[in-house]
């Protein structure tokens, strides 16, 4: 026995469990209200007749009641796919709904529009990429900045670097001529390196006891060739071997390539990849490359030239101002 | 004075006395202590080999020296593998080759990495890498003017705000930055209007790492700081020894010039301790042969890594033209041939151009989670 306004009046006066109180208007919670108001029209239990339409996993649904069904709750609805063109889905419903009041048939058309856009703006959401949030972990963090403190003050910094720039330092790794060592701390590096040398030299003459004198000159010739690499030597071409001339070819080409200054310091680099990380060296200067072969005989004379770095030299003055 | 059980302080019942008779027994232990301490520095100073074997015996524990490796490949410890086989492989005397290999084999692994190319000086030294410095969306001044910091580190670093439209994923920049030769895209990420990470992408093929960004300190606030130049810097990059480490500070090396101008006397530094890296600049003098001043240029920073990628970042949605809105689950079924076809010609395209198209999903090589920290002596880089 359907009664719409016998329903009406006790939803109206009484009490509905789909109605949502407002300060100026009453909500629907129904799902099948066509507009979603509280009011005798768009009430899906006070209608005998009534239509919506409700969007299921992106297909549109034309839902109508009609007052033949109302005995039977399970087939009270019937439904009705609308096509996925928006103008076929109007059309549809104005079949469909032919000769209903026209309040049901605007108001379904008004819901084909809405969920038409919604389901628009759903597949250009998802198409967007998104940031991705990620939660604020207040205890992680806390943990992470307690062990960053501990890690820094175990890690040293200041003394670890030092450490690391001492080494490079002593290993030669800026070159024979570092440009970025005061001239006496270098001084002080080879000598240092030098009376290592010769302490290990003593220790050899010690365990051999055995041609002092050509060891001492080797000495000192290894000594000579770490100070200058500006060596020459006059020696007629006739008695050389070719070896020795080709390499005194190279001993000049090296030199003229030093004179020229450190703009093709830069250029000629060919450092081979090496595994260390962040140990970058200094082309070696030729002096290093000569070391290699045997020392040679006769006179010499030291020529030393003045290199035109392009920057100022370290001075002492420089080096308290920095 | 007796000793005993009996004349414990604590068994006086009168106060005045009680704490009499304590301060004097705390007074003597500590005397006894000074003494000892003062005896042993007096041996030592004209013993130095005493101080040194004392030192050598009494190693005290941290986390670092009791560290613990993870097992996977990535952060294993790098001598154990190859020990490892040596010692199973010794007694056995086989062929030499193979326990030359694993060794050979990190080593070949690190030398044909996608950091080769730097490595390997194929590019002009005297150029800086280019390096694009950007944000992310909706920036905010403490970011910015991280970056300004961050431009300054990297000689080669360029700074280009981030474009407000919808269509600029990371991705995307990273191909864009590649094609035009950056070789390096560093985006600062914010949160709650403060920078809280940095993704550093090694360009044109990646790989991408995360890290998280702690105690920033700006130049500015560091008390007696230096001025930097444009020399380029020196590097130290200590601590790294996994394969994951290795990986790390190559990477960060890439971001420098290969050759330093020594006579800037600049250092930036990347000290790995216990996975944090910790990011410094200074300026340094050689005193003596012992002794370096070092003033610091800043800023400071300091880096976690979280996670490390293969490629340059995912785009899952590259512009294509979009599907049409199907309601039927039928026709999809038939549509859906097509589109991977499209997306086979969109890839072979991209091969053509030579410009690295971003993937759609991420390939993580690495991703650090708070369950792989078994103990807290495990660490990975």
């Amino acid at each position: 026995m359907q009664s719409d306004d016998v329903i009406w009046s006790v939803i109206n006066q009484q009490f509905c469990s789909y109605k949502v109180k407002t300060q100026t208007q009453n909500f629907c919670r129904n799902e099948y209200n066509v507009t979603g108001l509280c009011n005798r029209q768009s009430c899906p239990l006070a209608n005998s007749r009534y239509a919506t339409v409700r969007e299921k996993e992106g297909v549109l649904y034309l839902y109508v009641k009609t007052i033949e069904r109302a005995h039977s709750p399970a087939h009270m609805w019937e439904r009705i796919k609308l096509s996925n063109n928006y103008m076929k889905a109007l059309a549809q419903i104005d079949q469909e709904l032919l000769y209903w009041p026209n309040f049901t048939i605007h108001k379904c058309k008004q819901r084909v529009t809405k969920i038409t856009q919604y389901l628009l703006k759903m597949r250009r959401l998802r198409l967007r990429q998104q940031p991705k949030l990620i939660g604020v972990k207040k205890k992680l963090d806390r943990r992470e900045a307690v062990r960053e403190r501990k890690a820094l003050s175990a890690a040293h910094l200041e003394a670890s670097i030092e450490k690391e720039l001492l080494e490079r330092l002593k290993s030669k790794a800026y070159g024979d001529a570092p440009l970025n060592v005061n001239e006496s701390v270098w001084q002080a590096v080879l000598d240092r390196e030098r009376r290592a040398e010769k302490s290990a030299a003593g220790l050899a003459e010690e365990d051999l006891e055995m041609e002092d004198d050509e060891t001492d000159e080797e000495d000192e010739e290894e000594l000579q060739e770490e100070d200058g690499w500006g060596e020459r030597e006059y020696v007629s071409d006739l008695s050389g071997d070719e070896e020795d001339d080709l390499s005194d070819m190279e001993n000049l080409g090296d030199e003229s390539d030093e004179q020229s200054g450190e703009d093709e310091e830069g250029s000629e680099e060919d450092d081979e990849p090496t595994l260390s990380l962040g140990k970058r060296k200094a082309k070696s200067a030729p002096s290093k490359k000569q070391s290699g072969k045997k020392p040679k005989r006769g006179p010499r004379v030291e020529v030393e030239y003045e290199q035109d770095t392009g920057t100022v030299p370290l001075t002492k003055q420089l080096l308290d101002n920095w | 004075m007796v000793s005993g059980p009996r004349f414990e302080p604590s068994l006086i019942k009168n106060k005045v006395k009680r704490e009499d008779v304590y301060r004097k027994k705390k007074k003597a232990k500590s005397q006894d202590k000074l003494q000892r301490r003062l005896a042993q520095a007096k041996l030592e100073a004209s013993d130095p080999a005493a101080k040194q074997k004392r030192k050598s015996e009494n190693v005290p524990h941290t986390l670092d020296n009791q560290r613990e490796f993870d097992p996977s490949i990535l952060t294993a410890q790098p001598q154990a593998s190859s020990s490892a086989v040596q010692l199973v492989d010794a007694p056995e005397n086989t062929s030499p080759d193979a326990n030359a290999q694993p060794a050979n084999e990190a080593a070949a692994d690190i030398a044909s990495d996608e950091f080769a190319a730097y490595f390997e000086s194929v590019l002009d030294p005297t150029i800086p890498p280019k390096v694009l410095v950007t944000t992310g969306f909706k920036a905010t001044k403490a970011t910015y003017d991280f970056c300004d910091e961050i431009s300054t580190i990297f000689p080669g670093a360029e700074f280009i705000r981030r474009k407000k439209g919808k269509g600029f994923e990371m991705g995307k920049i990273a191909m864009w930055a590649g094609a035009r030769g950056y070789t390096n895209l560093c985006v600062v990420n914010e949160d709650q209007k403060k920078p809280n990470a940095i993704t550093l992408v090694h360009l044109p093929n990646g790989p991408t790492a995360y890290f998280k960004l702690t105690s920033i300190e700006n130049s500015k606030r560091i008390r007696g700081h230096a001025k930097p130049t444009t020399h380029y810097p020196e590097l130290v990059l200590n601590g790294f020894v996994t394969r994951l480490g290795h990986a790390v500070g190559r990477m960060f090396q890439t971001l420098f010039p290969p050759m330093p101008e020594f006579q800037g006397r600049q250092v930036v530094t990347l000290h790995n301790q216990r996975d944090f890296l910790f990011f410094r600049r200074h300026r340094y003098a050689f005193r003596s042969t012992e002794k370096v001043a070092l003033q610091e240029i800043g800023p400071r920073f300091t880096l976690k890594l979280r996670w490390l990628t293969k490629g340059i970042p995912a785009v899952q949605h590259m512009g294509e033209p979009s599907k049409e809105l199907q309601f039927d689950k039928g026709e999809q079924e038939t549509t859906q041939p097509a589109e991977v076809e499209r997306q086979e010609d969109s890839t072979e395209a991209g091969g053509e151009k030579s410009i690295v198209q971003p993937p759609r999903q991420d390939e993580y090589l690495w991703i650090w989670k708070p369950e792989l920290e078994t103990t807290r002596r495990t660490f990975f880089l």
